[in-house]
């Protein structure tokens, strides 16, 4: 293929561990998750669906921030939208379980004219500006009387279903679209999409310098954030069934997502998935705690940011050299260990 | 003559505004930090006027005198340390530290004072008012707080421009590696910004105390509003800041009256068309921007 020599001798590859041994371990994984309503008991049930629902708000938190360098304090606003989509559709007489995708896309056509707002802001400006955009839909939302108002409204349409199969359904339905949400995010970080993130998040200069349209790049990944983000709201409608503004479009979302994907690690797929682990982790054994619970979670943040930037995960790979669910590029000589520096990281 | 009772009534507002933000102002402009704690700092001020002064047989209203001087050593103090630390990071890293900040800070509070609301005890001075050709209600509070924040915004201004310390601010903020070529410790520069941060959001918090209840999670929205403020006016200018607080106090008023709901909601409007227009807002340089 080459005709360079020098060039000839030179591998790329694409993951560290064997690919085939990590594709089993997922599937043994999908396979046990998707039985688990089956298996486990109905309270680790319903921590798992919040659990997949936070998962699904750190991932896309990580793409804004950790590819597309997007410090955004307002994905509340599409974790709102997205519920009250449910309600929405629900009123108008469609299932709400078929309501979910239809909010995602409700939140992904919102993104679009937000975009054009936001996305020339910088980091700081950019950070505030989400959280007003967040502040104004929850107030234009709470004065909409067709969705319940201020005080919120029950989602029509789960009547004809037992307590236990609306459960089951729920949980189904959230653990699909985390699952779409992790295998889309991994798929696009592996094309094109994902070199020109990682070009950008390297050096934005001279990504732009070799023709990368950086904007429409950002806005692209604002948009997928925020259907990404709506969908997590739609589900979490489904478990609760009942949508209020405040709890919809609360600040603690934001707070949420920020926590997860720096503790676990931003710029990794893997990240966001130790950061939820942890995050329920410590909630399972501090929730008799009361607010110490909270003042603990802060101050594990402010001690991983300060002591080790590139989150958890970034520790563990530093030090065993894993990649899970790799998306790099590693470039090596013929028949020579492989060097250990990710291409896309130097 | 509603009119001018909105334009009264939004001014009055927007001082306390401004003196709530120009601490936030400050650190932004000169450190390029977004404090996210900021509200918090403003509530806990106002916590230790209502609970811890009164032991030092200082009366209420006169807490500030205590606090506003603590505040400021302790800002000194957390910015060369915990906030320092994060700025050599990135700015994820000042954003998260300063969130995880403002996470502990209102929880300790709850645990510590519980979600009851308080309020600074000032005594007459919070319910009476003044009430020219009997047409407005101007309660002598708000008025205070107005002048007080006029007053400080100037005297800022005046250390910012005329001193060798506020000079030497002003150069950090602008180059800061030009700046510490010609012999500036940026670092005891920037602690002395956030002193001047952190005492005049104590006094903020305290204003705030004296004039409505507060609760362990009142920062947020204050946060929100002293943000709209910074960006509404334009950030590197304190007199910008007062512009801005005031503008906002009028657009919330005027939102008010067409609705009670509408306030908040006139007041983002507002920040999101200056964004859209002029998003260095009304006094700030194109370059704060980048």
């Amino acid at each position: 293929m080459s005709t360079n020599p020098a060039l000839a001798s030179i591998t790329v590859r694409r993951s560290t561990q064997s690919p085939v041994l990590t594709f089993v371990g997922v599937i043994g994984l999908v396979a046990a998750l998707t039985l688990a309503p089956w298996i486990f008991p109905q309270a680790f049930v319903s921590i798992l669906v919040n659990f997949f629902v936070l998962l699904i708000m750190a991932t896309m938190w990580n793409l804004l921030a950790g590819y597309a360098g997007m410090v955004s304090i307002g994905q509340q606003a599409f974790v709102g939208l997205g519920g009250y989509g449910v309600l929405y559709f629900a009123i108008k007489g469609v299932s709400p379980f078929l309501a979910v995708p239809l909010a995602a896309i409700v939140g992904a056509i919102i993104a679009v004219p937000i975009t054009f707002l936001l996305i020339r802001l910088r980091g700081g400006y950019f950070a505030i500006a989400t959280w007003v955009v967040a502040d104004t839909a929850m107030i234009i939302i709470g004065t909409v009387s067709l969705l319940g108002g201020g005080t919120g409204k029950l989602v029509p349409g789960f009547t004809s279903l037992s307590p236990t199969q609306l459960n089951h359904y729920a949980y189904l339905e959230t653990w699909l679209v985390a699952l779409v949400v992790l295998v889309g995010t991994y798929l696009l970080l592996r094309s094109r999409t994902g070199l020109v993130l990682a070009a950008i998040r390297d050096n934005e200069v001279a990504a732009r310098s070799v023709g990368i349209d950086v904007v429409r790049a950002r806005r692209l990944i604002f948009v997928i954030a925020a259907a990404g983000c709506a969908a997590a709201g739609a589900v979490l409608t489904l478990s609760q069934t009942y949508v209020q503004p405040t709890n919809e479009f609360s600040l603690q979302w934001a707070a949420e997502m920020l926590f997860v994907s720096m503790i676990g690690g931003l710029g990794t797929i893997e990240g966001p998935i130790l950061g939820c682990i942890i995050f329920f982790g410590l909630q399972q054994t501090l929730a008799q705690q009361g607010a110490w619970y909270l003042v603990i979670l802060g101050s594990v943040a402010i001690i991983v940011a300060l002591w080790q930037p590139r989150g958890l995960w970034g520790a563990v790979r530093d030090k065993f050299g894993i990649e899970l669910l790799p998306v790099g590029h590693w470039v090596g000589s013929r028949g020579e260990p492989r060097s250990p520096e990710l291409l896309s990281e130097e | 003559m509603i009119w001018l009772n909105i334009l009264v009534e939004g001014a009055l507002i927007g001082g306390f505004y401004a003196l709530f933000a120009c601490g936030l102002s400050l650190m932004f402009g000169v450190m390029k930090v977004i404090n996210l704690a900021h509200g918090d700092l403003a509530v806990v001020a106002a916590y230790i006027a209502v609970f811890l002064v009164p032991h030092l047989h200082v009366p209420e209203v006169l807490s500030f005198l205590v606090v506003v001087p603590v505040f400021g050593l302790i800002g000194y103090l957390v910015q060369r340390t915990l906030i320092q630390k994060s700025i050599d990071r990135d700015p994820f890293t000042t954003l998260l530290v300063t969130f995880g900040l403002s996470v502990v800070i209102e929880n300790l509070l709850l645990e510590g004072y519980s979600a009851n609301a308080q309020t600074v005890n000032i005594g007459s001075l919070g319910y009476n008012s003044w009430h020219p050709g009997s047409i407005f209600y101007l309660s002598y509070v708000s008025l205070v707080v107005l002048a007080s924040s006029v007053v400080i915004l100037g005297a800022l201004q005046l250390f910012l421009s005329k001193t060798s310390l506020g000079r030497q601010i002003r150069a950090v903020s602008d180059d800061q590696e030009a700046a510490q070529l010609s012999g500036t410790n940026y670092r005891h520069i920037f602690g002395v910004a956030a002193a001047i941060a952190f005492a005049t959001v104590a006094l903020a918090g305290i204003a705030y105390g004296m004039t409505t209840q507060f609760s362990p999670t009142s920062g947020g929205v204050n946060l929100l509003f002293a943000f709209e403020a910074v960006v509404i006016g334009g950030i590197g200018s304190l007199w910008g800041t007062l512009v801005g607080g005031i503008s906002l106090g009028i657009a919330q008023q005027l939102g008010a009256h067409f609705n009670p709901q509408y306030p908040t909601l006139f007041g983002n409007i507002l920040f999101l068309i200056v964004l859209a227009v002029r998003p260095q807002g009304l006094f700030g340089k194109k370059t704060a921007l980048l």
